[in-house]
């Protein structure tokens, strides 16, 4: 299965390299900065390339490409999930996924490393697991280690990897028993240039941070969950149940996970909350351009709409703006030509809008491509779908835990069209 | 020196050096010696780096070998495991069979952790000394057959390895495997979601036969003659329904796997179900998105109806990476009909006011792909090209007369202002692909514009020598058309322009002009062939075909990396064809198994690959109920001759066991010798095994003399008359509601496991109905006991007797084994207590051996009891008799008349077991029992004194 992996940075040096089987020379990585060079920009990099003897498989996260080197036939899919699996242990273990970090703790990286693969054959990829056979590095356990001269590695062998639950460690203890749900819907949306609708969906997922004591079994159910069609589970869901009942019923895991992702793509069960007003033109044969941007909140069931952040690619013929926003500030970078706004709140009296002119390269005709406009918020306290939680209880431990819920919306991929 | 300064280094500094593993490999003694460090995360990191350079360093590496073969013993699974995980992974050719003994071992592990670490290990011996290739298949076997989730993935992973051609292995697990699947972990499931798609291509029959190829969908929707009812095998609507639920999985992998397999393998009107899931994939990270765009791809061109309800999911943002721009074009193309044309096209409008140009080439030429399939719309199509050709850029317009070229070509009469456009284009365009298109178009179709072409020509001529080379062919073509049909105003023109290509530098260029220039110029040399040189050139040509670069990619497995590069990757088992006629589907019937294979012991020996060669026990024993069944049936009542008949069968069959277990032993000794593995009797290979590692883990680890090493196995030896046997009752008739059980040790070897005695339980039906399955349940057994169950009775009629065999290792202890006994309607709770005289087997030894044994085990381990014979058992048959009905002891040959010796050993540890009489006058006699068990001694004695004086 995966031979080597190797980790190269954005300026194409390999920093670090791990074999689980004989090893592979650094130099099959040069076939991997060929296509890097081909490719116009990073992400533009084939993730599969194939070389006289190997192949490989790259993922890009956190500008940092972890390339592996596989020797034959394997679900591509297989590798890239299994790359980005290893990205969120590292994000898990260190806070941040950047060189920097790997760097400092490689001991570690090698020791994750070393567990996730067997051979080349994933063998202990839940976080609960690795975390009970290797402790993640702290500032006050680095401090302590390097007094005492004690390690990260965990002194208990990893019975996790045992049990019917592998992914809930046996004997976990907490003072205050919580559980806290965060249900959090992104919006997905293409507006075309008359303000209507193209396309419209909503990805949701239910991140659970659980301290719970012993073996709790919980059951999750839902005001609405026929909206629930589409959804992928974490594997402590029981399946069956939810078949059955519509009833979200497992043992979590301990700690922070996702419990469940789920996607409403009809368009009728999607509000759009902001709505644009923009007349962007360039003309013929003057240097100037006009800008006009105006935002504002439409179908938020009351809430506020939050930390929204508009961003555009201008055309490659503007040379400058000169714009007024009548709230938050703007950003141009004359050299990538983007444009970004920081708007912040919107308040429904007080639309906020930003106005002016732009400069043209003088002499060049008008840009015929007119720039899309992508825009961030978030929305508090409520999930666009509607989804909402019933009840949450709890078998199998005696004591109450201190339940929660939290509902929140954001912006996915919002663009509008000009 | 660097040993030193290997000792000076703090904790934390040896573990980067170790982790940096920089040129580290002249370290390597010092650092292979902290293999045995305590601190765990040192040991891991000699771990690590002892892999990564043991290639390099063969010698050095094998001096950590001794401390994995401890750790190979180590009551601790994890421990177990770890170990062979490491030693698995020294990529070292010598230590080969040291490796293929410890994955024998570890395969047949209490813990189903340390198999499936066996199972990992397969690989990685196989990928060191291919070789052992026919050993491994049978490790693979037997761990197939595994129950747990733990080990189903990875043993699949070796299979497909190793012997991914032996489909036959997988038959009688398939079933199994269907249902385990959900639980197993995701990794392995898509492992063994792609081997049950090749599986299934092998067994079942194509459920869409009746829908004649299937390829296209007027064909589909016309022709649907139902030759023969298609009924799909349930083992296939197994794998469907059970793999169903994974479409919800989290992992990108597993939900590609399920796709793939639905594609290759459901009914059409099922297949719809994975769109979904694979539109939900579509949000995931841009290289998920990129793998599973490519499937979708192949997928559209054959179930396009499969996503049409998700098109705007495939709508471009402006945000995408350029290669999942391209790929959502290419779905978006394949997903365009006459419905839906007007939204896509309105689309791609806007997709070609992008700023990413290579983008918008791509647009166009979709454009152009959506317009030669779609008939209604190529004028639209035609009209929009036409105005790109007003655009700015370069690019696009060039992207657009190569398009529109190939689209004019399909109905020129009405287009000639078209062509005419694009002739004006010429003075402007560059791009020199565009520019041969132009030309190709207006040498095609010189009819349709016979004023402009001879212009074009005139031009052409002018810049001929700075035209790109492609260019210049074309020129030269359109010469010679425009010779054939128009030579008045064209024929110094195209003088010219031979004569300038004569003399060019490309030799393709030349050679054209030559024989251009043979063919269309007559002179009088001139052959035969100028006669045809019109209809050389003027031929109607066929309208290129727009396809997708998609097409026919299914014939490889989807979802697989050969798929993805269109090229066979190495290692790549080809995605078979449906068979015309189903295989049996019988091969995958599984036979109801004794519940004892559950509880992983080291029988080995059932597994054999159509399941029925079950253990030699099981079958005589079977044997022995219908022979019984038989001949207890003519004549019910006479119990006494039954029982006599049941016990010459039961003698009969035991010997035979005697001969291969005899035989086996010898072939054992062979082994030993020749240093081979093959094995054929896996129990005592097993046992090799165990002796091996007894004697490997001392520090000379290198010395295979061990292989030599004698092995304390003997041969058995049944000498009692089954007529001695003492039964004893297991549940009264009352209290049994009817049923009545009886046992006796049988004195039999229990074949399956030599630590077992074997008990024989009769069971007798005085009941007025029948008793249905009866077996063994719940055994509550003290720490290291073990039973092995006799089979399942399944039915026992009303007055009918029937025997059965069951093995209960007791540890050498007088501990009872509890268990229940279960009926179709009632539990039991039973228990068996064996006197200490059943614990031993009998042991054949020279008077010479026996004394010599008998003089090392002396002092504590000797007993000796004065007793007074009674009167009937004062000569020596007798003595001999009533000692071996009170324990299993055989007789040592002696030569005075006075004594009587007897040997055994016990059962579970083989502990000697020495016994002898001496006979004095009056009846007074010395009995002497040496046994290494005191415990086993002490009660010994008791029970020989009570049999010899009563």
């Amino acid at each position: 299965m995966i031979h080597s992996l190797f980790l190269v940075n954005s300026s194409g040096d390999i920093f670090l390299e791990k074999h689980w089987k004989s090893v592979v020379s650094r130099s099959v990585c040069d076939y991997f900065f060929e296509a890097q060079e081909r490719a116009s920009e990073p992400e533009n990099v084939p993730p599969v390339i194939p070389t006289p003897h190997h192949y490989l498989i790259s993922v890009l996260r956190h500008r940092i490409y972890f390339v592996a080197v596989i020797q034959s036939e394997v679900p591509p899919l297989f590798v890239i999930e299994f790359l980005h699996r290893v990205v969120d242990t590292f994000q898990d273990y260190f806070g941040v996924c950047t060189e920097a970090a790997i760097k400092d703790n490689v001991v570690v990286v090698y020791e994750l490393l070393e567990e996730m693969l067997d051979n080349g054959f994933p063998l202990a990829t839940e976080s609960n697991i690795l975390k009970e056979l290797i402790k993640p590095p702290t500032i006050l356990r680095t401090v302590v280690n390097t007094i005492t001269g004690s390690t990260n590695v965990g002194e208990q062998l990893p019975t996790g990897q045992l049990s019917v639950v592998p992914w809930r460690r046996t004997g976990v203890k907490y003072t205050n028993n919580e559980a806290y749900f965060d249900v959090v819907e992104e919006i997905d949306a293409i507006i075309d240039k008359s303000g209507s609708t193209i396309t419209a969906e909503i990805q949701g997922v239910i991140d659970a941070c659980v301290k719970l004591t012993g073996m709790p079994d919980l059951t999750l159910s839902f005001m609405n969950p026929r909206l629930l069609d589409d959804v992928s589970f974490h594997p402590c869901v029981r399946f069956k149940r939810w078949e059955a009942e519509r009833i979200l019923s497992f043992i979590p895991p301990d700690g922070n996970f996702r419990l469940l992702s789920y996607h409403v793509s009809s368009q009728n069960l999607v509000a759009i909350p902001v709505y644009v007003k923009h007349n962007i033109t360039f003309r013929e044969g003057s240097s100037q351009g006009r800008f006009e941007l105006t935002l504002g909140p439409k179908q938020t069931m009351g809430k506020g709409v939050e930390a929204v952040l508009v961003s555009s690619q201008l055309p490659r013929g503007v040379l400058n703006t000169n714009l007024n926003p009548t709230q938050g500030t703007y950003t141009f970078d004359p050299v990538t030509k983007l444009l970004s706004w920081d708007v912040g709140k919107i308040n429904p009296q007080k639309l906020p809008s930003l106005k002016g002119s732009m400069s043209l390269q003088a002499g060049a005709s008008k840009p015929d491509e007119n720039p899309t406009i992508n825009i961030q918020f978030k929305i508090q306290q409520s999930a666009l779908s509607g989804l909402k939680v019933n009840r949450l209880d709890m078998y199998g431990e005696k004591y109450k835990p201190f339940k929660g819920i939290k509902y929140m919306t954001k912006a996915g991929k919002f663009q509008v069209r000009t | 020196m660097l040993r030193l300064v290997w000792l000076h280094k703090t904790e934390n500094e040896r573990r980067v050096m170790i982790a940096r593993g920089k040129n580290a490999s002249d370290l390597f003694p010092a650092v292979v010696k902290n293999v045995a460090c305590k601190n765990i995360e040192v040991k891991k990191l000699v771990y690590v780096y002892l892999v990564r350079y043991a290639e390099e360093q063969q010698d050095l590496a094998l001096l950590s070998i001794s401390t994995f073969q401890r750790g190979l013993k180590d009551p601790n699974q994890l421990i177990r495991a770890s170990a062979l995980r490491v030693l698995s992974s020294i990529r070292v050719t010598i230590i080969v069979p040291i490796m293929m003994l410890a994955i024998k071992e570890a395969a047949s592990d209490m813990s189903p952790y340390v198999r499936k670490t066996a199972a990992h290990a397969i690989p990685k011996l196989y990928s060191l000394d291919p070789e052992q290739k026919d050993c491994l298949i049978e490790v693979i076997e037997k761990l197939l057959a595994d129950k747990t989730t733990l080990v189903a993935g990875s043993v699949v992973m070796a299979f497909e390895e190793v012997c991914p051609e032996r489909i036959d292995l997988i038959h009688k697990n398939y079933r199994k495997l269907c249902n385990l699947l959900i639980d197993v972990e995701e990794w392995g499931q898509v492992v063994i979601i792609n081997m049950l798609t090749r599986y299934a291509r092998t067994q079942f029959l194509n459920p869409n036969m009746n829908e004649g190829g299937g390829e296209k969908k007027k064909t589909e929707a016309t022709a649907i003659v139902r030759r023969k009812p298609y009924v799909m095998d349930p083992d296939h609507r197994l794998l469907l329904r059970n793999t169903k639920p994974l479409l919800q999985s989290r992992n990108a992998a597993v939900v590609m796997a399920v796709a793939q397999l639905y594609f290759h393998l459901a009914p059409k009107a099922e297949v719809g179900v994975i769109a979904k899931a694979l539109v939900r994939l579509m949000r995931s990270h841009s290289e998920v998105q990129y793998v599973v765009l490519q499937n979708v791809a192949t997928m559209s061109i054959k179930r396009r109806g499969m996503f049409e309800p998700y098109l705007k999911s495939f709508y471009i943002r402006s945000t995408d990476p350029t290669q999942i721009k391209v790929l959502k074009l290419e779905v978006l193309t394949n997903l365009a009909n006459e419905t839906n044309i007007s939204t896509i096209l309105r689309e791609f409008q806007t997709y070609i006011k992008s700023n990413d140009k290579d983008f918008v080439a791509a647009t166009i030429q979709a454009i152009g792909r959506c317009a030669t399939n779609i008939g209604e719309v190529r004028d639209t199509c035609l009209n929009g090209l036409v105005q790109l050709l007003s655009n700015r850029d370069e690019l696009v317009v060039a992207e657009s007369v190569v398009v529109i070229k190939k689209l004019l070509q399909m109905q020129p009469e009405q287009h000639s202002d078209i062509i005419k456009h694009m002739a004006k284009l010429t003075d402007n365009i560059q791009v020199p692909m565009a520019r041969a298109s132009i030309l190709w178009l207006i040498g095609e179709y010189c009819e349709h514009v016979p004023k402009i072409a001879p212009d074009v020509l005139r031009k052409m001529a002018k810049t001929f020598t700075n035209e790109e080379d492609i260019v210049k062919l074309q020129i030269i073509n359109l010469a010679a058309k425009l010779y054939l049909t128009n030579s008045k105003q064209t024929k110094l023109l195209t003088q010219y322009v031979l004569n300038l290509a004569k003399y060019d530098q490309n030799y393709d260029i030349r050679d054209r002009a030559r024989f251009i220039r043979q063919l269309i110029v007559p002179t009088d040399k001139s052959g035969a062939l100028s006669k045809y040189a019109k209809k050389l050139f003027l031929a109607l040509k066929p309208a290129p075909v727009l396809e997708s670069p998609f097409k026919d990619r299914d014939h490889f497995q989807l979802g697989s990396l050969s798929h993805l590069l269109n090229a066979k990757a190495g290692g790549y088992q080809v995605l078979p064809d449906w068979p015309e006629a189903a295989p049996d589907p019988s091969v995958r019937n599984v036979e109801v198994k004794e519940s004892v294979r559950a509880v992983e012991t080291v029988t080995a020996r059932d597994r054999g690959p159509l399941g029925a060669p079950q253990n030699q026990r099981g079958q005589s024993s079977g044997e022995d109920e219908k022979k019984s069944e038989k001949k207890s049936k003519p004549r019910i009542g006479s119990s006494e001759s039954e029982s006599e008949e049941d016990n010459d069968s039961e003698s009969e069959s035991s010997e035979s066991e005697e001969e291969s277990e005899e035989e086996s032993e010898e072939e054992i000794k062979k082994k030993k010798k020749t240093h081979t593995h093959t094995q054929r009797d896996k129990t005592h290979t097993f046992y090799i095994g165990v002796q091996m590692f007894a004697t490997i883990c001392k520090p000379a680890w290198l010395n295979m003399q061990f292989l030599l090493n004698p092995l304390p196995v003997s041969v058995p030896q049944t000498i009692v008359p089954s007529g001695n046997l003492k039964t004893y009752e297991l549940l009264h008739r009352i209290t049994g509601e009817g049923l009545s059980v009886e046992y006796c040790f049988s004195r039999q070897p229990f074949s399956p496991d030599p630590h077992m005695v074997a008990v024989k339980i009769q069971f007798t039906n005085s009941a007025t109905s029948e008793a249905k399955s009866l077996h063994v349940e719940d055994a509550k057994l003290q720490s290291g006991m073990r039973i092995k169950e006799f089979p399942e009775i399944e039915v026992l009629p009303a007055g009918e007797t029937v025997s059965v065999v069951m093995g209960i290792d007791f540890c050498d202890s007088t501990q009872a084994a509890n268990f229940q006994l279960c009926t179709h309607t009632r539990k039991f709770f039973v228990s068996i207590q064996p006197p200490v005289g059943e614990l031993m087997m009998p042991i054949f030894m020279t008077e010479n051996e026996f004394k010599k044994e008998q003089g090392q085990l002396m002092g504590m381990n000797e007993i000796t009891e004065k007793l007074t014979l009674e009167e009937k058992c004062q000569g020596e048959h007798a003595i001999v008799q009533r000692v071996t009905t009170a324990a299993n002891l055989s007789r040592v040959p002696c030569g005075s008349d006075k004594e009587c010796r007897f040997a055994g050993k016990t059962v579970t540890s083989g502990s000697l077991v020495l016994v002898s009489v001496v006979t004095k006058e009056n009846g007074a006699a010395q009995l002497t029992v040496n046994c290494e068990k005191m415990v086993i001694g002490t009660m010994l004695v008791k029970d020989i004194l009570q049999a010899l004086t009563q």
